[in-house]
C-alpha cells in the first residue's frame, strides 16, 4: 500500500519535464536557434551533476535557456548574452573557464608539460646515441635461454 | 546463514591476504624457500575465500534477501533476473568486492601462469599484489561491509537506478574493473623489480602481457560505457568529459603509453626507468579513479553517493601505495641502466615521443578533473570544467598522436632515414589528402573538421595496411598475400588495433560534422521530413514492463517513400525508484544511424520528438572493438605463452571466471 502510494505520488511528480530542448523552446529564426545552441553547450547546468543546460532535464536549465533566447532575440552578441548569465549565477555556470588569473595555470599546464617533457626526452635521445651498449647476455640469462627455447 | 559464511570468508581472507604480505617478501629477502613458496597457494586460497563471498552476496540478490541492507537499496522483487544480478556490482559496497575479487584473481593467475618467474620476483610480485589486497578488504570490512543486516527488513526493496538496468551497463563495470585492477599487477611487478634492483628484457616481456590485458578490458569496459550513453540518455552523446569517464581514461592512456615503452624494454633494454614509473603511476591512477567515483569530492553523473569517510581511506590508501612506491622509485630507479644506443630517428624515440603524448594527454585530463577542486581551495574561485575546455586542450595531443603514428610504427628500430620511412608513407599521405579534398569539395557547408579528421582517419587506416605490407617482404602479390597469413599474431594485432585508432578518429569527425538534428512536437499520425529521411509517428502506446510503465511510441522511417523500419523510442518510469528514462528508438546501419527520442505530451495532444541522422556513429565503438582485437592478437602470439611459460595453458592471461 505504501509503495503503491508513493508511486501515485511520482506520477504526479512525473508533470515535471523530462526533456533537454523541447519544441516550445526553440527559436522561430534558425540562425539564433543555432547560436542560442552553441551558447548553451557552454553554460552548466546548476543544480544537475555535470551536464549543460543543453542536455539537462532540469527545470533550471529550462529557464536558463529561455534567458538565452530572450537576450538573443533583444539583439544582444554571444558575448553579451554569456556575460549577462555569469553576472547573474556566477564563473562556476561556465563550462568553458576563462582563461584569466589563476585559470591561467589550468591553461598553461598541458602546453608547458608538454614543452618540458620535449626538452627533456630531447637531451635524453642525444646522450643515449652515444652510449655504447653492452648487448651480451650474462652466463645465467644464456642458460635461462637455452631452456625456454627448448620448451 | 549463508550470508553471515560469506562474511567470515572476507575476513579470512583478509587475515590470508595479510600473511601472503608478509611471508613471502621476508622469505624472498632472506632467500627461504618455503616461505616463498607461500605466496602461491595463499593467493589461490585468497581468491577462492573473496569469491565465496562475492558468490554470498549474489545470492541474496537473487534470492531477495530484504533482511540485508545493501539488498533493499538496490533490488526489487519484480527486477529482471540480470539485473538482480548486475545488481550485485551496481552499488558501492558490491562493486568493491567484485574489485577484490578481480584483484585476487590477478594475483592467482600470477601464481598460476608465473611459473617461469625467477622464486623471488614471484613472492614479491604476489606479495605486494597482498599488500593491496589487505588493503581494500580492509576498506570494505572497516567502511563498506556489503553483509550489514536490517532489524526489520522491508517487503520489498528500493529498486536499482533505472539507467543502470540496461544490458551494456550490466556488464560495463566488470570489464573497466578486469581493467583498472589488472593494472595493479603491473605495479606489483614494478615495485617487485624494484625491490629486486632488476629490469631487463625479461621482465618487459612478463608485463607486457598484463599490461595488454588490462589495457583490452579498458578498453571493452569504456567503449561499453560510451555506447551505452550513446543510446541511453537521450541525446545521442557517446563522451562527456565527466570526471568518471575522465577517472577510467586516465589509466587507459598511461596503460597505452606502458604498452608501448615496455616493447622498448623488452626488445632494446632501454626506457627502463621510465617504464616503471607508468607502471607505477597507471595504477595510481586506477586508484585516483576509485576515488573520484567514491569519494563525492568531485561531482559527477555516474559517482557513487558516497561519504567523506570512505574518501579519506581511499586517499590514505593512494597516499601509502603512491608515497611508498614513489620514494622505492627515488632510492632505486638509478640503478635501472639502459643498454641500447639508439639514434634521434629510431623507433625508439618515436616511441618516446608516443609515450610523452599520451602521458601529457592524461596530464591535461587529470588537471582539468581535479582543478575545481584546486581552485576552490587555494584560490577561493568556484569553477566549472567542462567539455569546451577538455575538446581543445586535450585533443590536439591525440591528433599529434595519429599524425606521427604511421611514421613510427614502421621506422627500424636504432636507427632509421625518415627519408625512406617517408616514401612508404606517400600513397597514405596521397589517399588521405585526396579524400579530404573529395569531401572538401563535396559538403554544403565549410568546416574544415570534417576534412581533417577524416583525412587523419585514412592516414592512420592506410598507415597500418602499408605497415603490414611492408611484413609481408618482396615479391609477387599472391607469395606477400601468402606472407600475411603466417606473420607473428603481434604484428598483424599492431596494425589492427591501430587501424582501430584511425577508424575512430574518422567516425569522431565524421559524427560531428554531419550529424543533423531535429526537434518539434508532433501529433500522431503526423509526418515530417529530417536529414532526407520521412518519420512517421503512427501512434503512442502505453506499455508496461517488469518493472516500469512506458509510452512506447510507434515511428515509421522512410526514404525516398520506401518504408526502411518501425522504432519504437519509449519514455519509461520506474516507479519502486522513482525515476524516468528514455529509451532511444535506432535505426542502426552502417553509414548512418537514425536515433529517435519522444518526450513530453504537449498540452494539443502532440508529443515532443528529438530525431537525427548520425553519420558513421558504430564506426565510433567499430574502432574500439577493432583496437581490443587487436590487442587480443597480439596477446595470443605465441612468443609470449613462451616468455610466460604457460605454454601447457593456452588461454593465458585472459581471467575467464
Amino acid at each position: 500500500m505504501r509503495t503503491l502510494l508513493r508511486s501515485a505520488v511520482l506520477w504526479l511528480l512525473l508533470a515535471l519535464p523530462v526533456y533537454a530542448v523541447l519544441p516550445d523552446e526553440v527559436l522561430p529564426d534558425p540562425v539564433l536557434e543555432a547560436r542560442a545552441r552553441e551558447i548553451s553547450k557552454g553554460l552548466r547546468c546548476l543544480v544537475c551533476r555535470n551536464e549543460s543546460i543543453d542536455e539537462s532535464n532540469a527545470d533550471l536549465a529550462r529557464d536558463l535557456r529561455l534567458l538565452v533566447r530572450e537576450r538573443l532575440t533583444k539583439g544582444d552578441t554571444n558575448e553579451e548574452a554569456v556575460a549577462y548569465i555569469v553576472n547573474r549565477y556566477g564563473e562556476y555556470v561556465l563550462l568553458y573557464p576563462r582563461p584569466n588569473g589563476s585559470t591561467l595555470i589550468l591553461w598553461a599546464a598541458g602546453p608547458v608539460i608538454f614543452g618540458t617533457a620535449l626538452l627533456v626526452a630531447f637531451v635524453y635521445l642525444r646522450r643515449r646515441r652515444s652510449i655504447a651498449g653492452d648487448d651480451t647476455l650474462s652466463q645465467a640469462e644464456t642458460e635461462r635461454l637455452q631452456k625456454i627455447l627448448q620448451e | 546463514m549463508i550470508t553471515e559464511l560469506g562474511h567470515f570468508a572476507l575476513i579470512l581472507a583478509f587475515a590470508i591476504a595479510v600473511v601472503n604480505t608478509v611471508v613471502p617478501m621476508i622469505g624472498a629477502a632472506k632467500g627461504w624457500d618455503r616461505w616463498m613458496a607461500v605466496a602461491g597457494p595463499a593467493a589461490v586460497l585468497q581468491l577462492i575465500l573473496v569469491a565465496f563471498s562475492f558468490a554470498a552476496l549474489t545470492v541474496a540478490f537473487v534470492g531477495s534477501d530484504f533482511s540485508l541492507r545493501l539488498v533493499v537499496l538496490n533490488s526489487h522483487t519484480l527486477k529482471p533476473m540480470l539485473y538482480k544480478v548486475a545488481g550485485v556490482w551496481a552499488n558501492h559496497e558490491g562493486s568493491l568486492l567484485l574489485w577484490v575479487m578481480i584483484l585476487s584473481l590477478f594475483g592467482a593467475c600470477a601464481a598460476w601462469f608465473g611459473g617461469n618467474l625467477p622464486a623471488t620476483l614471484k613472492a614479491r610480485v604476489l606479495a605486494v599484489q597482498s599488500s593491496i589486497a589487505t588493503a581494500f578488504l580492509a576498506f570494505i570490512l572497516f567502511t563498506s561491509n556489503p553483509f550489514l543486516r536490517l532489524a526489520a527488513p522491508p517487503f520489498n526493496g528500493e529498486d536499482l537506478n533505472p539507467l543502470l538496468q540496461d544490458p551494456g551497463l550490466a556488464f560495463h563495470p566488470p570489464f573497466l574493473y578486469l581493467g583498472y585492477v589488472g593494472l595493479s599487477l603491473t605495479f606489483s611487478f614494478a615495485i617487485a623489480a624494484l625491490i629486486e634492483g632488476r629490469v631487463d628484457a625479461a621482465w618487459g616481456r612478463w608485463v607486457r602481457p598484463w599490461t595488454l590485458a588490462a589495457w583490452i578490458f579498458l578498453t571493452i569496459g569504456i567503449g561499453m560505457g560510451s555506447w551505452w550513453a550513446y543510446y541511453e540518455l537521450g541525446w545521442g552523446g557517446f563522451w562527456f568529459w565527466d570526471p568518471v569517464e575522465n577517472a577510467s581514461f586516465m589509466p587507459w592512456l598511461l596503460a597505452a603509453a606502458l604498452l608501448h615503452s615496455a616493447i622498448v624494454v623488452e626488445k632494446r633494454e632501454s626506457l627502463k626507468s621510465w617504464t616503471i614509473l607508468l607502471a607505477i603511476m597507471a595504477f595510481g591512477f586506477s586508484l585516483i579513479g576509485t576515488f573520484i567515483v567514491r569519494s563525492g569530492v568531485i561531482t559527477s553523473v555516474h559517482a557513487f553517493a558516497s561519504d567523506p569517510e570512505r574518501g579519506l581511506f581511499i586517499l590514505g590508501i593512494i597516499g601509502l601505495f603512491m608515497g611508498g612506491a614513489l620514494t622505492l622509485y627515488a632510492a632505486r630507479a638509478n640503478a635501472m641502466e639502459a643498454k641500447g644506443a639508439f639514434g634521434m630517428v629510431s623507433r625508439e624515440s618515436a616511441l618516446v615521443l608516443n609515450n610523452i603524448l599520451l602521458a601529457v594527454a592524461c596530464f591535461v585530463v587529470f588537471v582539468g578533473t581535479v582543478w575545481p577542486l584546486v581552485a576552490e581551495l587555494t584560490f577561493g574561485r568556484k569553477l566549472s570544467v567542462g567539455p569546451p575546455f577538455f575538446n581543445l586542450a586535450a585533443t590536439p595531443f591525440f591528433l599529434a598522436l595519429g599524425v606521427i603514428l604511421p611514421i613510427g610504427s614502421i621506422l627500424p628500430w636504432k636507427r632509421g632515414n625518415l627519408g625512406r620511412v617517408v616514401r612508404r608513407l606517400v600513397p597514405a599521405a596521397i589517399l588521405a589528402v585526396a579524400v579530404a579534398a573529395l569531401i572538401w569539395a563535396m559538403q554544403n557547408e565549410k568546416t574544415a573538421l570534417a576534412p581533417l579528421g577524416v583525412m587523419l582517419g585514412v592516414w592512420l587506416i592506410v598507415g597500418a595496411v602499408v605497415d603490414l605490407a611492408m611484413r609481408t617482404g618482396r615479391g609477387s602479390l599472391g607469395t606477400r598475400l601468402g606472407r600475411l597469413t603466417r606473420i607473428p599474431r603481434a604484428d598483424l594485432g599492431k596494425a589492427v588495433a591501430h587501424g582501430g585508432f584511425g577508424v575512430t578518429v574518422f567516425a569522431i569527425s565524421a559524427l560531428l560534422a554531419w550529424e543533423v538534428e531535429d526537434i518539434r512536437a508532433v501529433k500522431p499520425g503526423d509526418s515530417f521530413e529530417m536529414g532526407g529521411y520521412q518519420l512517421t509517428l503512427n501512434a503512442v502506446h502505453d506499455v508496461r514492463g517488469p518493472n516500469y510503465t512506458s509510452n512506447m511510441a510507434e515511428v515509421d522511417v522512410f526514404r525516398n517513400g520506401v518504408k526502411l523500419a518501425t522504432v519504437e523510442p519509449e519514455r519509461r518510469f520506474y516507479p519502486f525508484a522513482g525515476m524516468p528514462t528514455t529509451e532511444s528508438g535506432i535505426l542502426s546501419g552502417p553509414i548512418r544511424d537514425v536515433y529517435v527520442t519522444i518526450g513530453d505530451p504537449q498540452p494539443d495532444g502532440s508529443w515532443a520528438m528529438r530525431s537525427y541522422v548520425k553519420p558513421f556513429a558504430n564506426w565510433i565503438w567499430g574502432g574500439g572493438i577493432l583496437m581490443a582485437l587487436g590487442g587480443f592478437l597480439s596477446l595470443s602470439d605465441r612468443r609470449y605463452r613462451v616468455a610466460a611459460g604457460a605454454s601447457k595453458a593456452p588461454a593465458k592471461a585472459v581471467p575467464a571466471e
